[in-house]
């Protein structure tokens, strides 16, 4: 690659220029030069250097000549050579800074790779989107200021049911599908009271979140504004839009002066925040033990198959007096409204996912799509 | 639930012509009552009134003999023009044979669909072309005869009011779409044409006009008379204090025609209502109870002996039920029984509002019927229904709450039907034992519907609503005295009439504010811990899960616990989903190790999950929970007695890594998930919670190989977890690959451990750092854990770090031995140091670790 050396001037062999031989002196320069020009490499480079700078170089025998001359000489045979040897000295540096970036991006481009190779070289996790949604739900409710609770999933049956004024023959005691437990087996248990026949431990799978709505009620009292996202129990077969065990979120809000229409408020700017800015919501009456007046929430929604339309979402109404008898709060003095949906309908809703089994059977494949945010 | 057919609901309140089931539902709704469903046309296309004209019988290869008929279907003949006009009958096989020349039928001509769907074409068959079919009631869904087909006279239709070719689908009320709706369980009364007309009234404001009031029947019921036939209510065992019956109105209606025949009419609306024809004594009750709500039973007279006596069961009674059953009864159930050959109350005729028995049941030879309209208990009727499992139409709404006042209406509805339909005679003698109340009035703030809705509603607006449910208001104070009509047994609370009033005047009516709440805490402490656990697994590459938490001992079994393991002892369901799994899983990684193999199976070679969740941990001998009133607030020791019942239930985190931690691929053939793996990310989460965990070795616990299981102590020695490589003989059982690893670590726990308090900081040193290197000879079984403390307490303050970067084994170490190499980093804080700093460092190391664990400097 390399090319030879090429002086056009006067050769180290030729002898040195005089430094008063502004002729000779100028070849030695343009044969500098043009071997500098003519070096395409950095090798060549440095062969330049030292041919046409170095010590045996003309120009140096030249200028150190210039101590041999007389004195009077000696000042224009500097003024001669100092110019001169610095445009060579510049050429030379000049070309060195080219060639060297040239050499680095040559560097560079033969390290090249092909960027479209695979690289994922660690596994990709992934969050349960039923949890992800609960989250949401629950920043939503923290942003408006409002607490999380949460609350046990075996659960006393007062808490579940007598606190939320169900009654033990109250028809919708019957209507919630309620798994019982039986007792207690294992390790301990030979001996003690559950063999011995002591009945029934009145505890159940929690049928909603409410319970959580009764203790938090019971141990903080109004004012309370409080969502209780969480698992629940009812004893249906899994299918394509039921499961056994699913996730709800109430919220309950108990204080002076709040009314229906704060109920309504609270639904829509939910609605907004989970379905977006043109989600809204409708009520139509219905019946529930623990609220009065009770209501159908419906949500509207674009995307409905079939066209825009309203669909179920959820239950509400304004707490019932007994509720909140039963925990210690006076009725006369406080209003509530309470609320509960389920995060599988939700979530089937917002992400058109069609079959409940991807959302209950635990398939990695499933969660994967929604990464760690949804 | 209720089916209401429209031109029956027209019965009770105008309707606009041409009300259809859609709009229906949507005037409905807006009151409360839900569509549940709309049951399209029973029948679509050319279903029409035809006359047989011809009819061959033909003998057939299989014994069977079939009709060859022509059929004058007007201009759906053959040729368009009728039979009278000299037009050519359709030719129609037909395998009936109860009809004749002559006879007016029904034909589905080819294109007709009847219910099933069972469409109808042309087809060969018996070597001829049938061009349509002859139909029975069952094809067509109007009841169970299918002896022969349908002869319209005989049905009650005039044959002069008939044509061929007439569109048999109105006639029949074949067309009509039929509203389904879900009434809650606080209003009975819309289990009824007349509740439901009510409604539609409220919503629409239509005209509507209670046929359940006395006064609007053509005939006024009859007060009781001496001689009526005897009833006694004989309750020595009421629910709550409640008598299970406080009405019973009986009549009597002799010389019924058994023959006479139900009337087309009546039997289509019992049909589009979704009951199926039986006979005229029990279609008239069934009728008048849809109609009204009122359940009604008839007896055959002669079947009963006075008196009749309603009595609770007696140990050891048993009863068969009009459904062919023969049932147990409990002492709890409320009967209908009498009195043959004197001896009182001593056969079972029914079980109360539930069902009767089949032997009083009217039968084909009946002529006097004994006709029961009664009112029982809601909660004695419930308890019955729901122990036999009967939920039937009496029962759903005596349940739910029927009219009180009901009874002598309804049983007047049903005697005038039976003279009018079946020729009887009403007996003048009339018993109705009446110990009904009137409803309580109740004390209603005027102002309360407004504080409670945020609508502001005048107090003569309220007064006008709860007047329009059929409510009474008095007072002209603040406090309105409401009293509720019969029908509304739910309206005991003053909210419950608050709700009347905003549904009336309109839920749309209701603005919407958000309330300003006082500002709350943010998520707890165990909440964000749970969310930074959550998502530094799945960043670390594990997929979250979830799974039942139902187990079985099976499923324990395969983990190979042992008799004695503390996870063992867990709750039973009473009524699991699958027999096999009645137990609430007492740990996470059984149900968690179930989803990591469904992966597997399902071809997925390296699978990493995790689950977060609650799992119960039951207290052997813990008491039973106190059953508590509604409506009132436990004492403090009713709360505590609670609390003691309810099992602890910790939240727990777990993961199973199976196949590869790091991915094969042109870089390198990946890395297997290895049992630090899972205890680096045990780790991670105990690191997350913010407590402070120590590792040693375990050899006890599984389902974990007993060489490769680490578990996770707080300072105080509390096990919180356990890491490693899952025993073999266990991945062998469950079908998981070999060298799965797993950690399972209990997050309660290490939130509880954890300080919560701010991080005290200390300033950071900008002095420079030395470093040091020691490789030290062990014994093989010494942990590493114990070098590095004595590492660790040798360095003493100016210990910055210490970093394990070699393990060695070899021959040159002799048998038995092992090294372990250090690098160390030492700095000061207040200046750098100097070389006797890092000799007195050094020389610390070196003597704490031959000190500790005899560890030697490898020369």
């Amino acid at each position: 690659m390399s090319a030879p050396a090429q002086p056009s001037g006067p050769t180290p062999d030729g002898g040195a220029p005089s430094p008063l031989d502004v002729a000779a002196l100028d070849a030695a320069v343009d044969a500098a030069l043009a071997a500098v020009a003519a070096a395409d490499d950095l090798e060549a480079l440095k062969a330049v250097r030292t041919q046409h700078t170095g010590d045996r170089s003309p120009l140096a025998l030249a200028n150190r000549a210039i101590g041999t001359l007389p004195g009077p000489d000696k000042a224009a045979a500097g003024k001669n050579l100092g110019p001169r040897r610095g445009r060579v000295a510049q050429a030379i540096a000049q070309r060195q800074a080219e060639l060297e970036a040239e050499r680095d991006e040559r560097v560079l481009r033969d390290e090249a790779v092909d960027v479209t190779l695979p690289t994922g070289r660690r596994p990709a996790g992934a969050r349960h989107p039923v949890e992800l949604v609960q989250e949401r739900i629950a920043d939503f409710f923290v942003g408006i200021g409002w607490e999380i609770a949460d609350g046990p999933e075996v659960e006393a049956e007062w808490y579940n049911f007598d606190a939320l004024n169900f009654g033990p023959d109250h028809p919708a005691r019957q209507m919630q599908d309620t798994f019982y437990v039986d007792g207690v087996t294992g390790p301990g248990t030979e001996a003690g009271t559950e063999a011995a026949g002591a009945g029934r431990p009145n505890l159940v799978l929690r049928t909603h979140t409410s319970p959580v709505q009764a203790r938090s009620l019971l141990t903080r009292g109004a004012p309370l504004y409080v969502a209780v996202p969480g698992k629940v129990f009812r004893t249906d077969a899994l299918d394509a839009t039921h499961t056994p065990v699913f996730h709800q979120v109430e919220g309950i809000a108990v204080d002076k002066g709040l009314t229906m229409a704060h109920l309504v408020g609270t639904l829509d700017a939910f609605a907004r925040a989970i379905f977006g800015p043109e989600a809204r919501t409708r009520l139509r009456p219905s019946f529930f033990p623990f609220t009065e007046p009770s209501a159908e929430m419906d949500l509207w929604f674009p995307q409905k198959k079939g066209g825009p339309g309203w669909i179920e979402w959820g239950g509400c109404g304004m707490v019932h007096p007994n509720v909140l008898r039963a925990a210690g709060v006076d009725p006369e003095v406080y209003t509530g409204f309470a609320f509960g949906m389920g995060i599988e309908r939700s979530l089937m809703l917002r992400h058109s996912i069609a079959d409940m089994h991807d959302i209950v059977e635990g398939d990695v494949r499933f969660s994967t799509q929604f990464g760690t945010e949804i | 639930m209720p089916r209401i057919a429209i031109d029956w609901l027209a019965d009770h309140v105008e309707l606009p012509a041409g009300l259809t089931a859609e709009q229906l539902a949507a005037d409905l709704v807006r009151v409360g009552l839900e569509e549940e469903a709309i049951h399209g046309a029973a029948v679509t296309g050319p279903l029409v009134v035809g006359r047989v004209l011809e009819r061959a019988p033909e003998p057939q290869k299989n014994g069977k003999t079939i009709n060859w008929c022509q059929v004058d279907v007007g201009t759906h003949n053959v040729d368009g023009v009728p039979a009278a006009d000299g037009g050519t009958p359709r030719g129609i096989v037909c395998g009936a044979h109860n009809f004749d020349v002559g006879d007016l039928v029904v034909v589905a001509l080819p294109g007709t669909v009847l219910p099933g769907p069972f469409p109808i074409a042309s087809r060969k068959t018996y070597g001829h072309v049938s061009d349509g079919m002859i139909c029975s009631q069952r094809e067509l869904g109007l009841g169970e005869d299918h002896d022969g087909i349908i002869v319209l006279p005989r049905l009650g239709f005039a044959e002069a009011d008939l044509t061929p070719g007439q569109d048999a689908i109105a006639l029949l009320g074949l067309g009509d779409e039929v509203l389904e709706i879900n009434v809650t369980p606080d209003r009975g009364y819309a289990f009824s044409y007349r509740g439901v007309a009510r409604e539609y009234a409220h919503s629409t404001g239509a005209k509507f006009t209670d046929r359940g009031l006395p006064e609007n029947l053509p005939t006024a019921p009859p007060a009781a008379t001496p001689d009526g036939f005897a009833v006694e209510v004989d309750d020595a065992a009421p629910i709550h204090g409640v008598v299970g019956c406080d009405r019973f109105v009986t009549r009597v209606v002799r010389g019924i025609d058994p023959q006479a025949p139900t009337p087309a009419w009546m039997k289509r609306r019992l049909e589009a209502s979704g009951m199926r024809a039986i006979s005229l004594a029990v279609d008239v009750t069934n009728y008048v109870m849809l109609d009204l709500g009122q359940p009604l039973h008839a007896y055959d007279l002669d079947k009963v002996a006075a008196p009749v006596v309603v009595r609770r069961a007696r140990a050891g009674e048993r009863l068969t039920t009009l459904d062919d059953v023969d049932r147990a009864l409990d002492a709890e159930d409320l009967l209908i029984t009498d009195s043959p050959d004197g001896a009182r109350a001593s056969r079972v005729l029914g079980l109360a509002g539930v069902m009767g028995g089949a032997s009083s049941e009217v039968s084909a030879t009946t002529t006097d019927v004994l006709v029961e309209a009664a009112h029982f208990d809601p909660v004695t009727v419930a308890r019955t229904a729901r122990r036999h499992k009967l939920p039937s139409e009496a029962a759903k709404r005596f349940e739910r709450g029927v009219d009180p006042r009901l009874p002598a209406v309804a049983a007047q509805r049903v005697v005038d039907l039976l003279v009018e339909l079946g020729g009887g005679t009403a007996d003048a003698a009339v018993s109705d034992l009446d110990a009904t109340t009137a409803p309580a009035a109740v004390a209603v703030p005027a102002g309360l519907p407004s504080r409670l809705a945020g609508v502001e509603y005048s107090r003569e607006q309220v007064v006008a609503i709860l007047e329009q449910v059929g409510c009474t208001v008095e007072g002209d104070g603040d406090v309105l005295t409401v009293t509720p009509p019969t029908w509304r047994p739910d309206l005991t609370e003053p909210a419950a009439f608050v709700e009347e009033v905003v549904r009336i005047a309109g839920y749309d009516q209701v603005p919407s504010v958000l309330p300003a709440a006082p500002g709350g805490r943010g998520l707890t402490r165990e909440q964000r811990t749970r969310r930074s656990v959550a998502r530094a697994l799945a960043e670390a590459g594990l997929v979250e899960t979830l799974s039942y938490p139902f187990v079985g001992e099976a499923d324990l079994d395969a983990l190979g616990l042992a008799a004695d393991d503390e996870r063992r002892r867990a709750l039973r369901l009473a009524n699991p989903l699958a027999d096999d799994r009645p137990l609430m899983r007492t740990h996470l990684l059984v149900t968690l190790l179930e989803t990591a193999r469904r992966n597997v199976a399902r071809g997925l070679p390296d699978v990493a999950v995790f689950e977060l969740g609650l799992v119960t941990r039951p207290v052997a001998g813990a008491p039973a929970a106190p059953q508590l009133p509604v409506g009132a607030r436990p004492s403090d020791d009713e709360l505590a007695a609670l609390a003691a019942a309810v099992p602890p239930q910790p939240r727990h985190v777990a993961g199973v890594l199976t196949g590869r931690r790091e991915h094969a691929g042109w870089w390198s053939t990946g890395r297997a998930a290895d049992w630090a793996d899972a205890l680096e990310l045990a780790r991670l989460v105990a690191e997350r919670a913010g407590a402070d965990v120590v590792v040693r070795a375990d050899a006890e616990t599984m389902p974990w190989h007993p060489g490769r299981c680490a578990a996770l102590a707080l300072a105080d020695g509390t096990v919180v977890g356990h890491a490693g490589e899952l025993h073999p003989k266990v991945l062998e059982r469950l079908g998981l690959p070999a060298r799965s690893v797993a950690f399972e670590v209990d997050l309660s726990a290490l939130v509880a451990a954890a300080s919560g308090e701010p991080v005290a900081a200390t300033s950071v040193s900008a002095f420079p750092a030395a470093k040091e290197d020691f490789a030290f000879v062990v014994d093989a079984d010494v942990p590493a854990e114990a070098v590095r403390a004595a590492v660790v307490a040798g360095a003493g303050d100016l210990l910055e770090d210490v970093t394990l970067f070699d393990v060695f084994t070899g021959e040159q170490l002799g048998a038995g031995r092992k090294s372990l190499a250090y690098s160390v980093r030492l700095r000061a804080a207040d200046r750098t140091l100097s070389a006797d700093d890092v000799r007195a460092v050094r020389d610390g190391v070196v003597a704490a670790a031959a000190d500790r664990v005899g560890a030697v400097l490898r020369g």
